[in-house]
């Protein structure tokens, strides 16, 4: 059965991270990303030193190490591409060892590889410390549109159920023998996407009727409303001021 | 006799595409009891329960809920004194926890903070799931969903609970559970379904839906007696059952 998406980011704990409120930890995380994406190309040393921060809210988090190096896999596009940087950049050349590389493309491809870096280490810390409830209890907090917070929501709760029944189709034409191997098979790919699409529309409409039939009236209600006092903020945004500080000094220096 | 909790009269229905479902229905519940809605598939009962809460609009006739017509105005007020527990479970749980979504209905109808909290606790602890009230509804087992199913709609204190199909796709022991638990409810209950054991078991009284039409209304025994008019409405007891 579908164990649902959001359980595989994130993990159970005590840790101060844990704690903190969502909403303030979504802003935080999205102000501090901002900042580092902002910092000067060439200005590396503060550049490793938010590194050196998002690494710290890791720690503090008390996640296992391993479960983050996991996570990290969604870089690879970035890193790929910041390494292939130095060699396909034009401009002044630059010897490293045996190779001669871009000047420019070194700068812009360790700049890309730590900011890179950076950001999804910030957002780990973040997903594997909120569950989903959470994050969708902080969006309707922060007055994100109603309607995009239920479509996250409903995807969070339904997507488990709609990947079972994929799951239960694809055994279904298992069974009789079925293997997708040339261009023929694909009208049946094609008909079972469909037929899944149609199901879940369905069932779309069904629990549509259920929260009718429960007094909805187009808003979801929020029950258990979040609190944060300012001891709160000033702790998930301290990363926020780092960076900005950093900032000042990147551009001043 | 006192007003019923649910007075339906001459409730016709014909879908939007020409397909007429409900041909001038009449059904009475009384508080306190508990009634079998019987029927093949393709009889009705789920377009008849679609009315009792406004869902679908009646083409003729009316359906009342303890005396209030079910009008557009009314809505509200209906819905929370007619609980409907839909079929597959997982159409009814859509929040992220069993509590959140518990909390769904009354909180729809104004309640918030400790009020909220209570109704929530009470009805969870009527279907005996006060443990796993901070787990995710795709977590639990499909018995256990059932009964959060059902607490969902108790939070709401509804004046009567309908039941569509409650004993479909249960184990023995879960189904024995569910019998359990709806016998220890102090609510009226129209209960539909083609589990004629389980009518039998729970219900004392039964009516037959059979092409739109109430076909017979009576005692459950009698009717479930009544070789003839089960097989005219195709209506079986399991095999071993018949007597």
């Amino acid at each position: 059965m579908g164990s649902g998406h959001g359980s595989h980011l994130h993990v159970e704990g005590d840790s101060p991270v844990h704690r903190l409120p969502a909403h303030t930890k979504l802003v935080g995380l999205v102000v501090f990303v901002l900042l580092v994406v902002a910092l000067p190309r060439e200005a590396h040393l503060l550049r490793l030193t938010m590194l050196l921060v998002a690494l710290g809210v890791v720690a503090a988090t008390r996640v296992p190490a391993r479960h983050v190096l996991g996570r990290l896999v969604v870089e690879v596009p970035f890193v790929v591409f910041a390494l292939l940087l130095p060699f396909i950049a034009t401009g002044p050349r630059r010897t490293l060892g045996p190779l001669t590389v871009s000047r420019d493309g070194l700068d812009a491809g360790l700049a890309l590889l730590v900011t890179a870096t950076t950001s999804v280490l910030m957002a780990i810390a973040f997903a594997t410390t909120t569950s989903s409830r959470d994050l969708v209890r902080a969006l309707q907090h922060l007055r994100v549109p109603d309607r995009l917070v239920q479509i996250l929501a409903f995807m969070v709760r339904y997507l488990g159920v709609v990947g079972s029944q994929a799951q239960r189709m694809k055994v279904a034409r298992d069974s009789r023998a079925f293997r997708p191997r040339s261009l023929g098979s694909w009208p049946v790919l094609a008909s079972s996407a469909g037929s899944l699409f149609i199901r879940s529309y369905e069932r779309g409409e069904r629990v549509h009727l259920a929260m009718l039939s429960r007094g909805y009236s187009g808003r979801m209600p929020v029950t258990d409303p979040l609190r944060a006092d300012a001891a709160d903020w000033a702790r998930a945004l301290l990363p926020a001021v780092v960076a900005t500080v950093t900032l000042v000094v990147g551009y001043a220096g | 006799m006192s007003t019923p909790v649910l007075d339906v009269r001459g409730l016709a229905f014909a879908y939007p595409d020409g397909h007429q479902a409900l041909f001038g229905v009449d059904l009475h519940v009384h508080r306190g009891e508990r009634v079998a809605l019987l029927g093949p598939n393709g009889a009705g009962k789920t377009t008849l329960v679609l009315h009792l809460n406004g869902i679908l609009e009646a083409g003729a006739g009316s359906v009342s809920v303890s005396g209030l017509p079910v009008r557009r105005e009314n809505l509200l007020e209906v819905r929370r004194r007619v609980g409907i527990v839909f079929q597959d479970p997982d159409d009814q749980l859509f929040m992220p926890t069993v509590r959140d979504d518990v909390a769904f209905g009354p909180a729809n109808l104004g309640l918030r903070g400790d009020e909220l909290d209570a109704r929530v606790d009470r009805a969870l602890v009527a279907v005996g799931m006060q443990d796993l009230a901070g787990r995710a509804p795709h977590h639990l087992s499909f018995g256990q969903r059932r009964r959060v199913a059902i607490a969902t709609v108790l939070a709401m204190e509804p004046e009567i609970l309908v039941l569509d199909e409650p004993s479909s796709n249960l184990d023995p022991a879960s189904r024995r559970e569910l019998v359990e638990l709806v016998e220890s409810l102090e609510v009226t209950v129209l209960m539909v379904t083609h589990d004629l054991p389980l009518a039998l078991q729970l219900c004392e009284r039964a009516v037959v839906l059979s092409d739109g039409v109430v076909a017979a209304d009576g005692g459950t025994k009698d009717l479930l007696g009544d070789a003839d008019l089960l097989r005219t409405h195709r209506l079986e007891m399991p095999w071993g059952f018949s007597g």
